[in-house]
């Protein structure tokens, strides 16, 4: 193939990149080009083929076809080292730190220098010195498992930076962040930039792309729709139907609604977490019929701890009261009879049977019910019908009631759950991060439905790192922090600043 | 230069094709007999002719075919439960000493003995054999169901163990309180405790005449249909595959887990158990030592050729029986087990097949 001249050298050009995974085009005839000093936004819904693009440019993936140069020199990676050696860095979603080891020796890691006497001091003063010039905020003898989520992230940069990355690509930085560490993050960005360096953004939220990239590059199933524009040439709305494929309306439907009697209760409950470390601390709110109550928080201060109490999957000290009955220590069963729906956070380790069919996944709270459940059988015809009406309602993509849900995406893997849950009459619903990694067309669905039981008179306990989210549909908002609860408000009176504050627990509210 | 044609190994995203298991399966078979062949070729045999006898050992007259039924019972009763335990992903490789403690319960009706054998009807004797049997194993499964659910013990551990102190159970007694003077069995049973046999009828049918073809096989038909209605049709074999597929989301769901890992285990044990039973009673006549060839063990490799189908298993039973019918027919003695073991390494490994998808690809063009 010939190409025509560059007018421009480019520090990245990647051109009619072809990757087939079983079933699916990834990427087809991808191109995607990087400036020398931008950043970059790489933006698209979950499985349009961000990732996989970039982890061709990474080396991780070799595409079918099509070409990558760097610099203006055509290159063929054969391994990650090969990107590395060529002055491109990745940060994976998902850290790959080690622990129990100190931020330099994490840094040092598999890199052929200090030999065999590691002489650590030498080194921490040399990550220092990287930190220092570009704003990453880290102590170099730190243990890994010391630091928080944002600080990892800095070691996860810093790691890229001293490999000598010139060109870095983030995928999904900000989904672990809260809001402060998101603006520090972004300084940290426009400050590398500043030192010539060129950085990927992968994201599919588009407040964070508007406010950070320079130009953007949109995916959809696999193909670009957009290909490198100025940021100041879009808005809002016109992006997302780059994402999505159809307009999608940024206008949830709340109503206002007048709450009714309590329907939960919880009452100084403290509980462990798996490690048999305090998790929940003397936690006590109400929630009421008809009401949405957002728990804002950064991940791991107790949310996932404070949905399995509820719901019985955790043992307890305390009292929680559901219509008035005590569930706290009892087992998952009777909360279920007490009318309780609940959205795990994780979709395939808890809320689903990855190898079952749709249907056996479906009937999960309902098999032991009529009209499925007929004395010690079930009957599947029933259970057919019901899968279907569900399917049919909620707007399931699936290739049949027999497919296994471990071949469905996440949006539909979500949709399953919720229709399932809310199938039941819930007089309760614990949604914990209902809407985490769903494209900008099934958030808006997802939270919908949400609403929708609130006007039905459920109470619903929606506990989400997404603030936005929370701001959106809850009623009143209560953020923990270490396993308490360190402030509660009507949303009305809710500010962006304070629950950050609170979140990162530089604030409590002063009673 | 690299090769024009690269093998690319794909995780299967799709549906594997339901045909998919059982080809799998009967290619393992297949292959593991060309192994065998040419393994047999190397030591200067002469595979066609060694299969050929082997096919007669087994499928050559009424007899070796009822020997093979006869060998194929405790195997299917053995991997019904097995597969049963299987299917919750509970590691339940103690059928052996389920077997043989089942055997122990049901040979206590005719030693001690529990009712008059002379005059009670048969049909009571072998009823309670049958139960006392299923109690025996589903008792002995018990112990280490109990373990794991309450204490997290490991199951391959405990019912391996288990497997030894079961033996040694049974030796005891048959060489001191049951001893058959002396020697280390037990009296024969009173006739009224056998198993009915084919040969019991030689007088009205002739045919029948030195067919050693019993009852037992019955209940293991009969065990079969009902774990395939209990696992397609019933709400507790609903739990049961929603534990074994993920018992995070069983517990969610609301399931009661301990409460169903005791009861597989114990249905589990049951099932070998009635398989010790369905053994003394219907072949050897009395509780001695090697009342067992192994069958806890090969009915593992039994539920796992059927892919935990209770139909499928009935099949592989069978196929199992002849390979033990024939192997006795053969020298070496050992290439029963060799053929035995490369079925199952290659039905294990070609699991991979259902997992990854295997193509051969012209390789991408580099520069």
């Amino acid at each position: 193939m010939t190409n025509s001249p560059q007018e421009q050298i480019n520090a990245v050009e990647m051109r009619d990149i072809v990757l087939r995974f079983p079933g699916v085009l990834a990427n087809d005839h991808v191109n995607f080009t990087l400036r020398h000093g931008e950043i970059h936004a790489l933006l698209g819904e979950n499985g349009a083929g961000k990732s996989t693009l970039m982890n061709i440019l990474a080396g991780l993936y070799k595409p079918e076809s099509g070409t990558i140069r760097i610099n203006g020199e055509r290159v063929v990676f054969n391994s990650p080292r090969d990107a590395i050696s060529r002055g491109i860095g990745m940060v994976h979603q998902h850290f790959m730190l080690v622990p129990t080891q100190t931020v330099t020796e994490n840094i040092l890691l598999g890199l052929d220098k200090p030999g065999f006497l590691m002489r650590l001091p030498r080194y921490d003063q040399k990550v220092a010195d990287l930190a220092e010039k570009y704003g990453l905020k880290v102590q170099p003898d730190a243990k890994i498992w010391q630091l928080s989520v944002g600080e990892q992230q800095r070691v996860e940069i810093l790691k890229t930076l001293y490999r000598g990355a010139e060109i870095l690509i983030l995928d999904e930085p900000t989904a672990v962040l809260a809001p402060q560490e998101i603006q520090e993050l972004m300084d940290t960005l426009r400050l590398m930039v500043r030192q010539g360096k060129s950085i990927v953004f992968i994201s599919h939220k588009l407040n964070e792309v508007k406010q950070v990239a320079d130009r953007l590059t949109v995916l959809r199933k696999g193909k670009v729709t957009a290909d490198g524009i100025n940021l100041e040439d879009v808005d809002k709305e016109t992006l997302a139907e780059l994402m999505v494929g159809r307009k999608v309306i940024f206008q949830l439907n709340k109503k206002p609604h007048q709450p009714g009697e309590v329907v939960l209760d919880v009452q100084n409950v403290s509980a462990l977490n798996n490690r048999g470390l305090p998790a929940l601390k003397n936690i006590s709110f109400q929630l009421r019929k008809g009401e949405i109550l957002g728990i804002a928080g950064i991940a791991g201060n107790g949310q996932s701890e404070l949905a399995e109490v509820i719901t019985g999957l955790r043992s307890c000290q305390g009292k929680i009261l559901i219509n008035c009955q005590d569930v706290a220590n009892q087992s998952p069963k009777r909360a279920i009879d007490q009318g309780t729906a609940h959205i795990p956070e994780d979709r395939t380790g808890v809320g689903t049977a990855p190898g079952m069919a749709l249907t056996g996944n479906m009937i999960m709270k309902s098999y032991d019910r009529a009209p499925i459940s007929q004395k010690w059988r079930i009957s599947y015809t029933a259970a057919r019908e019901f899968a279907k009406n569900l399917k049919e309602k909620y707007d399931i993509q699936a290739p049949s009631l027999s497919t296994q849900v471990n071949k469905l995406s996440g949006g539909n893997l979500q949709k399953v759950i919720l229709a399932r849950e809310i199938s039941c009459g819930p007089k309760l619903i614990v949604a914990v991060q209902p809407t985490r990694g769903l494209d900008v067309g099934a958030i808006e669905g997802i939270q919908n439905l949400l609403l929708e039981q609130r006007d039905n008179d459920a109470a619903v306990l929606l506990i989400s790192e997404e603030l936005d989210e929370l701001l959106d549909l809850a009623d009143r908002i209560a953020v923990i922090f270490e396993g308490e609860i360190v402030g509660e408000f009507p949303t009305a009176e809710a500010d962006l600043k304070t629950i950050g504050l609170m979140m990162t627990g530089e604030l409590r509210r002063q009673e | 230069m690299s090769a024009p044609y690269r093998l690319r190994i794909q995780k299967r995203t799709e549906e594997v094709p339901r045909w998919l298991p059982m080809a799998t399966s009967i290619g393992a078979i297949i292959l593991a007999f060309l192994i065998s062949g040419l393994i047999l070729t190397i030591i200067g045999g002469d595979p066609i002719r060694t299969f050929r006898y082997f096919f007669n050992a087994a499928f050559g007259s009424w007899g070796a075919l009822s020997d093979v039924v006869v060998k194929a019972t405790p195997l299917l009763l053995i991997g019904l439960g097995c597969g049963l335990a299987f299917r919750m992903r509970l590691w339940n490789i103690g059928a052996e000493g389920q077997f043989y403690i089942g055997a122990f319960f049901a040979s206590l009706v005719p030693l001690v003995p529990l009712v008059d054998m002379q005059t009670t009807p048969k049909f009571i004797i072998l009823l309670m054999m049958a139960l006392l049997g299923m109690l025996g194993g589903g008792l002995y499964g018990l112990i280490p169901g109990w373990l794991k659910a309450k204490f997290n013990v490991s199951e391959i551990i405990s019912t391996l163990m288990l497997n030894y102190v079961a033996v040694f159970w049974n030796n005891y007694w048959i060489y001191s309180e049951f001893s058959d003077a002396g020697f280390q069995m037990t009296p024969m049973f009173a006739k009224s405790a056998w198993l009915p046999r084919l040969a019991d009828y030689a007088r009205e049918v002739k045919a029948f005449s030195g067919i050693t073809l019993h009852l037992g096989v019955v209940f293991g038909i009969i065990a079969a249909i009902i774990i395939w209605i209990i696992m397609t049709r019933s709400r507790w074999g609903y739990e049961i595959n929603l534990i074994g597929d993920n018992p995070q989301a069983a517990r969610y769901a609301g399931i009661d887990i301990t409460r169903n890992i005791i009861l597989v285990f114990m249905l589990s044990g049951a099932l070998a158990g009635l398989a010790g039973m369905s053994e003394v009673s219907g072949v050897v006549h009395r509780l001695q030592e090697r009342i067992s060839t192994n069958y806890g063990f090969s009915g593992v490799i039994v539920a796992w050729l059927a892919k935990l189908n209770p139909f499928a298993t009935i099949l592989v039973s069978f196929l199992f029986g002849a390979l033990i019918v024939a192997g006795r027919e053969i020298q070496p003695s050992g290439l029963y087990f060799f053929i035995q073991g490369t079925i199952l390494f290659l039905v294990i490994s070609s699991d991979v097949l259902l997992r990854y998808k295997f193509e051969l690809v012209r390789a991408a063009s580099e520069e």
